[in-house]
């Protein structure tokens, strides 16, 4: 490995981001640290592979990250839409979270209800957006 | 697709408002079923995968405004609040912390997409160990597990000593209770703590590293290996790290439970398969460590600032914090305020921005009373407090610590011989039981609280207590025990009113201490709502519209449901 390969797989990540949201591919990100893991957040992110099996839609896909600081309003998911704010929901449960997949992420439509935040935290930015 | 039309109206619970009726084809058959919304009669032909969700967004706008033919755009999102806006986030500067919530741990691409790996490039590249030596010894970094050594000179230190091999440890035990900076580090950043590790074995002229994981931490483990694995496989790590012939490999070791094993010496008699009980110093572990060899050890998050230090340079660190404590610190804010969580700031902050900015003040109807900081150690601060900036040295004269960054406040529901006895009974569970102080001293301290709290305290505790208290801080053989007495200590400073009260008056203020409340109603506070009646388990509340409960004290099983549940603090 060396310091060009490292640019490169950078790059590379970069390049496959800005193409996948050309592409329209949404995002979503369940934060998995032992914080969310205590509040059940593999239930929700078990519910959310349910779903998704269901409606087998390609241009969904789920991550998971860590912690994401706000332990108090976990379990939390993130919902990436190319184009958009990104909307991050707390104090969820399954049933919430089949709501937000099918209203949010297929229909395009917000649950504001169950919304804590949009946007991203600084310094961080999305690594395709710059 | 019929069936999952319509479990997505059941997961949005609109199936009530929308019927799925089955009539004759309306249009072709051959191609499948149509569908036609009514009222206003828009027709989509063919119900397939492609059209589902345009299908979906109409059928919810529909719901939403049953009256208009046409579907409305989405609403804006202008009613949820920027993440930079709200408390918790605005008052925070990310620096270890920079990548949560947005990386996936188990991908090493992601970690080199947000500038991973570059210091690492960089440091084998184009910089002699010396030179990241002195790049760390000028940004001031100190120790983040609690002690604040300047890591510049621990790792000069460790390079100056020519004996082989040389070992770098990173302190992966965190045992305070409230503390989970370093787990929060390692399960979501794991790179960054192994960048650093390299950094330092490069620097110090170490060829191995160890990581102490406790081993309550099965996850931190588990991402831990994983980063390590994937590390290996692209050269990032192991023999000829990046092609500069600097070979550097880490191994996980993990904890077996025990808190004094996260003290530095007894951390390497653990890894050694000795038992963990710390040695007298010197040697320093620097000139004398793991198997008698030079070992640098630092905490988590020492270690994930360096990657950062060394890329964007001493003087960038340097800019944030104060002239003594450079650069940034994590909290694990827990306890009774809104938000719970991780709370990174630049040193120098207050505890006022961070417990009542930052954490949004405490929770529920309950009035701010103490702090406690750094865990067993740490001691524990009031209001008159607040506004004093959070450096590692500026507590020491009120009798407290940073520590190692947990940071659990208390309301007026807490007791605090109760606090103090909870962390005295664990420094006793905790004690190697080398050392006479804090083997038997400590016992002896428990032994007088727990007289207090049921109800048999006397006078002369209080000085037997400050006594011996005193004693064990200059007397214990190390940090454990020396920090030990710290939560007596400061709780008799600050609130010797209530060690009083449980002594003199027999009385527990908080109501915490279950021997001495009398299950009593204050005919004065009470609103007669009734909810006490509701809430006890064993009936042995009984009350009437409007009229004052009843408390039967023989049924009563003193569990403190309806003190919990009382609003008004009536039950005493």
């Amino acid at each position: 490995m060396s310091g060009e390969e490292l640019e490169k797989i950078k790059k590379l990540y970069i390049e496959e981001r800005k193409q996948e949201a050309q592409r329209g591919m949404i995002n979503i990100i369940v934060h998995m640290g032992t914080c969310g893991i205590s509040a059940g957040a593999r239930d929700i992110f078990d519910a959310l592979v349910t779903e998704l099996e269901k409606v087998d839609l390609r241009h969904i896909r789920i991550r998971t990250t860590g912690c994401a600081g706000l332990c108090s309003s976990e379990p939390m998911i993130t919902i990436e839409i190319p184009g958009q704010m990104p909307v991050r929901y707390g104090h969820l449960d399954t049933q919430k979270v089949v709501e937000i997949f099918y209203s949010h992420v297929l229909a395009g439509r917000i649950k504001t209800e169950y919304a804590i935040s949009t946007g991203w935290e600084k310094p961080q930015s999305r690594v395709a957006g710059g | 697709m019929r069936t999952l039309l319509f479990e997505a109206l059941s997961a949005l619970q609109l199936e009530e408002r929308i019927s799925l009726v089955e009539t004759e084809c309306l249009v072709s058959c051959l191609e499948g079923p149509s569908i036609m919304l009514l009222p206003g009669g828009n027709v989509h032909q063919v119900l397939t995968k492609d059209n589902f969700t345009e299908i979906l967004h109409d059928l919810i706008a529909r719901a939403e405004h049953p009256h208009s033919p046409l579907f409305s755009a989405p609403p804006k999102d202008t009613q949820i609040p920027r993440i930079t806006d709200l408390d918790f986030f605005a008052g925070q500067e990310l620096v270890v912390l920079r990548n949560r919530g947005h990386i996936d741990a188990e991908s090493i691409e992601e970690y080199i997409a947000h500038d991973g790996y570059l210091a690492l490039c960089k440091t084998v590249t184009t910089l002699s160990p010396e030179d990241v030596t002195e790049e760390i010894k000028k940004s001031g970094l100190r120790g983040r597990g609690g002690a604040g050594f300047p890591t510049g000179r621990k790792w000069e230190e460790a390079r100056k000593y020519k004996s082989y091999p040389k070992y770098v440890i990173c302190n992966g035990d965190e045992g305070d209770p409230g503390a989970f900076m370093d787990r929060s580090i390692m399960e979501s950043d794991p790179h960054a703590v192994l960048e650093g590790m390299i950094l330092c074995g490069y620097a110090t002229g170490s060829n191995q590293g160890y990581i102490y994981v406790r081993a309550e931490y099965p996850l931190a483990i588990q991402m831990l290996q994983c980063a390590i694995d994937t590390a290996r496989c692209r050269g990032l790590l192991g023999k000829n790290i990046m092609g500069s012939g600097f070979d550097f490999d880490i191994k996980i070791y993990p904890g077996a439970g025990a808190f004094v094993c996260g003290e530095s010496t007894a951390l390497m008699y653990s890894i050694e398969g000795k038992r963990g009980m710390p040695r007298v110093k010197p040697p320093r572990s620097t000139e004398s460590g793991l198997w008698g060899k030079p070992t640098c050890l630092n905490n988590v998050e020492t270690f994930a600032n360096i990657p950062r230090i060394v890329l964007n340079g001493s003087d960038w660190f340097r800019s944030i914090g104060t002239d003594d404590s450079t650069g940034t610190k994590v909290f694990s804010l827990t306890g009774a305020v809104k938000n719970v969580g991780l709370v990174e700031v630049p040193m120098g902050t207050d505890l006022q921005t961070i417990i009542f900015d930052i954490g949004g003040g405490i929770r529920g109807n309950g009035k701010f009373k103490a702090v406690q900081l750094g865990g067993p150690s740490g001691g524990c601060l009031t209001e008159e407090h607040l506004t004093i900036p959070v450096t590692f040295d500026s507590l020491q004269k009120e009798g407290a610590m940073m520590g190692s960054g947990g940071v659990v406040v208390m309301d007026d529901t807490n007791c605090m011989v109760d606090v103090a006895r909870f962390f005295t009974q664990f420094c006793v569970d905790e004690s190697c039981g080398k050392c006479v102080p804090c083997r038997t001293g400590l016992k002896a301290m428990l032994e007088i609280l727990e007289k207090i709290i049921i109800g048999k305290g006397e006078p002369e505790d209080l000085d037997l207590l400050e006594h011996l208290a005193n004693h064990i801080a200059k007397t214990a053989h190390c940090g454990l025990g020396q920090a030990a007495p710290n939560p007596v200590l400061s709780t008799l400073r600050y609130f010797r009113h209530e060690y009083e009260a449980h002594i003199y008056d027999r009385r527990c203020p908080a109501l915490v201490c279950t021997n001495l409340i009398q299950f009593k109603i204050d005919t004065d506070l009470c609103k007669r709502c009734g909810l006490c009646a509701q809430v006890c388990p064993v009936d042995a509340v009984t009350w009437t519209k409007k009229e004052l409960p009843v408390l039967d004290r023989e049924k009563c099983i003193r569990c403190k449901s309806c003190i919990r549940a009382c609003k008004f603090r009536a039950i005493y």
